[in-house]
């Protein structure tokens, strides 16, 4: 028994080690969002054009929603985009927030590449992004039927996050009462 | 070549350091801006995640150096301008973790290794010398006294 005590600090060495392994799979720059189980805070977008219609926070209860974050400064996002542009076909309700950028250019930008939002709104200043914890963009927040924020997707949506995660996810939220 | 390094090793000695904080975004009163400066040091640039949003350039820790000073100006204390951007991004923008109870281990967790280590060679140190402070067994006794009885060979030094 007391030989073996020699061994502890080996086997606490392989726990730490293991420990470590687990952290450093993990992507760093996908933070934890502060509004699970909340609602997003109040805001109001501007229209893309003008006399257009922005929307407000408001309007996203009733049912399940997915908040895209784009910006047609975000190379990404065009990446994204067909996937978007797919899920609009099979009618999954996305609402699109044109972040850090003036209306015009995220206008032009749907005009280009196909709108697949059912509503569209422009953060200019980027200041409601930030209110919502956005760090960058393609980002995207899954919303139940109350306006409650059950996901945060930080990059972009693949066909691999749909089928795996916010498809299976959007299904559930369609299910609840 | 040597006379081109020279050259560029004194241009480097005249570089400036370059800053993030542009003077656009400097608040006048020059007592706010340090402490917006001071606050701004302590919070992490979500973008680029090893550096304080004071050193950052990304767009996103402008915008934050921004919020903080309309927050520092608009009269809140630096622990309400920092509070405002933890309830937006979590704990994690604070370069500084603060102690709570998930992070715990994280303030604790050495000082736990070192006490545990500690613990472990006062343990040894102790055992070795109650051993050796023991009085010798009968046993011992005799093989002492065996060992004191023989005569030393001889020996002789070599020369080296």
């Amino acid at each position: 028994m007391k030989r073996l005590l020699f061994l502890a600090p080996i086997a606490v060495f392989v726990v730490v080690l293991v420990g470590f392994m687990a952290g450093l799979q993990r992507d760093p720059s996908i933070l934890p969002s502060m509004l699970i189980g909340k609602p997003l805070p109040a805001f109001a977008l501007a229209p893309m054009r003008p006399g257009g219609q922005g929307f407000t926070s408001a309007e996203l209860v009733g049912q399940p929603v997915m908040v895209n974050v784009f910006a047609s400064w975000c190379t990404v996002c065009k990446e994204e985009h067909p996937v978007l542009m797919a899920l609009r076909e099979q009618g999954v309700n996305i609402v699109g927030l044109d972040w850090r950028e003036d209306a015009d250019a995220g206008a032009r930008w749907l005009a280009a590449n196909g709108d697949p939002y059912a509503k569209t709104g422009n953060d200019a200043s980027g200041r409601i992004g930030i209110d919502m914890g956005v760090s960058g963009a393609p980002e995207t927040f899954v919303l139940d039927k109350r306006g409650r924020v059950r996901y945060r997707q930080v990059g972009e949506i693949t066909p691999q996050v749909w089928s795996q995660t916010l498809g299976p996810l959007m299904a559930r939220l369609r299910a609840e009462s | 070549m040597k006379r081109l390094m020279l050259a560029g090793l004194a241009a480097l000695a005249f570089a400036a350091p370059a800053l993030a904080v542009t003077p656009d975004e400097q608040l006048k009163d020059p007592k706010l801006e340090a402490r917006a400066r001071a606050v701004s040091r302590e919070l992490r640039c979500v973008v680029c995640q090893n550096q304080s949003i004071d050193d950052s350039a990304a767009p996103l820790a402008h915008d934050l150096r921004v919020i903080l000073r309309e927050r520092l100006a608009a009269g809140d204390t630096d622990q309400q301008a920092k509070a405002y951007l933890v309830a937006r991004y979590g704990d994690f923008v604070l370069l500084r973790p603060p102690f709570q109870p998930d992070t715990w281990a994280l303030w604790l967790g050495p000082l736990a290794v070192l006490a545990a280590g500690g613990a472990g060679a006062a343990l040894y140190i102790r055992s070795r010398a109650r051993a050796s402070d023991a009085p010798l067994s009968a046993e011992e006794e005799a093989e002492a006294a065996a060992l004191m009885a023989t005569p030393e060979p001889a020996t002789q030094e070599k020369l080296p």
